[in-house]
């Protein structure tokens, strides 16, 4: 598969506080990539790293154009959609405010078609589609979310824990939405796990982040049966 | 009977003033969590700017539209300038500016424009008292022009795309940006849209207060308790809140406190809001579920 994304030596800082140091990865296209790592390791800097949300230097390409520097609404606007830590759901709007704006840099004709879309993964949004987003569960926010993203149209899709804080039951149901999402519309993702498990059963590619190095890389399988992933990450 | 009638009819005249202002200062609010204390000054500058396009010729409706034009680029050229490098600025010094901003515009309007109180025209036949001489043609004039671009600019952020966006980047500029848009251009728009409608106000004020540097200092004083008791983060409660202030400060002007101590019902209504209910009457209560 060709590559869609790859950061080359990537670096990244808070102020002066370093947090990335010089990491390499790749992400391929219609693939499902997952990034996973402890508490505090870095993951989700790395995903603002490649939507210029954080100061970095080294390289990342996308779709065969460097994006390191750009500013953070241009990159979306290449077609990278973020679903961001915490979801960033705007809490004050109603659900169709929310789904309109993930739509904001299409044609209005085309939001029509693509929400369809979203309301065949997402039925329960629909039912929503009047309610300040705020009211919403947790699972609900994040499948709001995932619609919002994949309303962009975008090439690739930045996750960030889509499992944090929610109910076993409904991590498992995000997830196989997730994987159809992929199967179905050939939607490259990068997904930023603790849930190893559950990240590594969806993806094809897998790296390992430690306090901001990159220490382990290969195919997710090769990443599940190694001991020292398992050990530490998959708990058994 | 008629005499409450009379002064309730006024007071919402008044209030769609306030109101005006108080949406402005609403707008600025919703993106910065400052009130821009220069708002009234701004719109006293856009006013002579009025003024003087008129004295130089332009028909009334070509001054007012040409106001409107230029307040819009004033605004969002101080956004531009003096309030985006401030972004993430402590609150002590983003106060600090927005008072300097008012004592700029002040002195600078009194400077090209002298202390001199001037008359302001009305595009509004002048003597034929209407509804029985409840309401002068210019005070029902005004009332419609106002309601008209309260109206319009309701439409505009309820109904169209780059409403929707501009409310969506004042409440969360991060995910804003992730879903492509400009956050900056909408500030700019913002402060812009807010410098019109502070225009209109003050166009529309200045024919009846006559026209001064200081002409909107009581106003937005008026606005701001009307923001206050609408609730400083709701654009639809700080225009209630603008008319509910007008009627107030007339009512309680020809009843309890007397035309002298008008004023100081704003302030009244300032503090009783702030420790009553901070949030105002309709303030916004966010609902969220984690
Ligand atoms: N906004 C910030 N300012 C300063 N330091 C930060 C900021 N965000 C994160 N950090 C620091 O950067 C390091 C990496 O944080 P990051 O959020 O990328 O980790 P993570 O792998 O996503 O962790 P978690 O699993 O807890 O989400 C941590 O030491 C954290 O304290
Ligand atoms: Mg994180």
């Amino acid at each position: 598969m060709p590559k869609l994304l790859e950061a080359i030596g990537l670096h990244a800082a808070y102020g002066a506080s370093k947090v990335l140091h010089g990491i390499d990865f790749l992400v391929e296209e219609g693939g499902v990539t997952c990034l996973l790592g402890a508490n505090g390791a870095g993951k989700t800097t790395t995903l603002r790293a490649i939507s210029g949300m954080v100061r970095t230097s080294g390289e990342i390409h996308f779709a065969g154009a460097r994006i390191d520097g750009r500013a953070t609404e241009d990159i979306a606007r290449a077609g990278i959609a973020h679903v961001p830590d915490g979801r960033g759901t705007f809490m004050e709007l109603t659900v169709e405010e929310n789904l309109r704006l993930g739509a904001y840099t299409r044609p209005d004709r085309a939001f029509r078609e693509d929400l369809a879309h979203v309301f065949d993964y997402f039925p329960r949004l629909q039912q929503r589609l009047h309610q300040q987003a705020g009211t919403l569960s947790g699972g609900e926010q994040q499948m709001l979310a995932i619609g919002r993203a994949l309303l962009l149209r975008p090439r690739l899709l930045l996750l960030d824990e889509p499992s944090f804080g929610l109910a076993p039951l409904i991590v498992e149901e995000v997830f196989d939405i997730l994987h159809r999402i992929n199967r179905e519309q050939r939607m490259s993702i990068l997904v930023v796990e603790q849930n190893a498990n559950l990240a590594l059963a969806i993806s094809e590619r897998a790296y390992l982040l430690e306090t901001g190095r990159m220490v382990m890389a290969g195919s997710a399988a090769d990443l599940a049966s190694n001991e020292a992933v398992r050990r530490s990450y998959l708990g058994f | 009977m008629i005499g409450l009638l009379h002064q309730i009819l006024s007071g919402l005249v008044t209030g769609g003033i306030y109101a005006s202002v108080a949406l402005a200062l609403v707008m600025i609010y919703q993106s910065t969590h400052h009130v821009n204390f220069a708002q009234g000054e701004m719109a006293t500058f856009s006013t002579y700017i009025a003024l003087a396009l008129i004295e130089a010729g332009l028909p009334y409706w070509g001054a007012f539209l040409a106001t409107v034009v230029i307040s819009f680029v004033m605004g969002a050229v101080i956004q531009i300038v003096l309030m985006r490098p401030m972004a993430n600025a402590p609150v002590l010094s983003s106060v600090g500016v927005f008072i300097g901003l008012l004592l700029v515009f002040n002195s600078v309007t009194g400077w090209i424009f002298s202390y001199t109180i001037k008359s302001f025209p009305s595009p509004f036949e002048a003597s034929r008292p209407l509804l029985g001489g409840f309401l002068s043609p210019h005070e029902l004039g005004a009332t419609v022009v106002t309601l008209v671009v309260l109206a319009a600019v309701y439409l505009f952020f309820r109904h169209t795309k780059l409403g929707l966006a501009m409310r969506a980047a004042a409440f969360n500029p991060v995910s804003s940006r992730l879903v492509g848009i400009r956050v900056g251009h909408m500030l700019a728009l913002g402060w812009g849209l807010a410098a019109t409608l502070g225009a209109v106000a003050g166009m529309m004020v200045a024919p009846v207060v006559f026209l001064d540097p200081n002409m909107m200092a009581g106003i937005l004083l008026y606005a701001f308790a009307g923001a206050l008791l609408g609730g400083i983060d709701n654009p639809a409660g700080a225009v209630i809140g603008g008319f509910a202030v007008g009627v107030i400060e007339n009512l309680g002007g020809a009843y309890v406190v007397g035309t002298e101590l008008k004023l100081s019902l704003a302030l009244f209504t300032i503090v009783a809001v702030l420790v009553f209910r901070p949030n105002g009457l309709f303030g916004r209560v966010l609902v969220t579920r984690v």
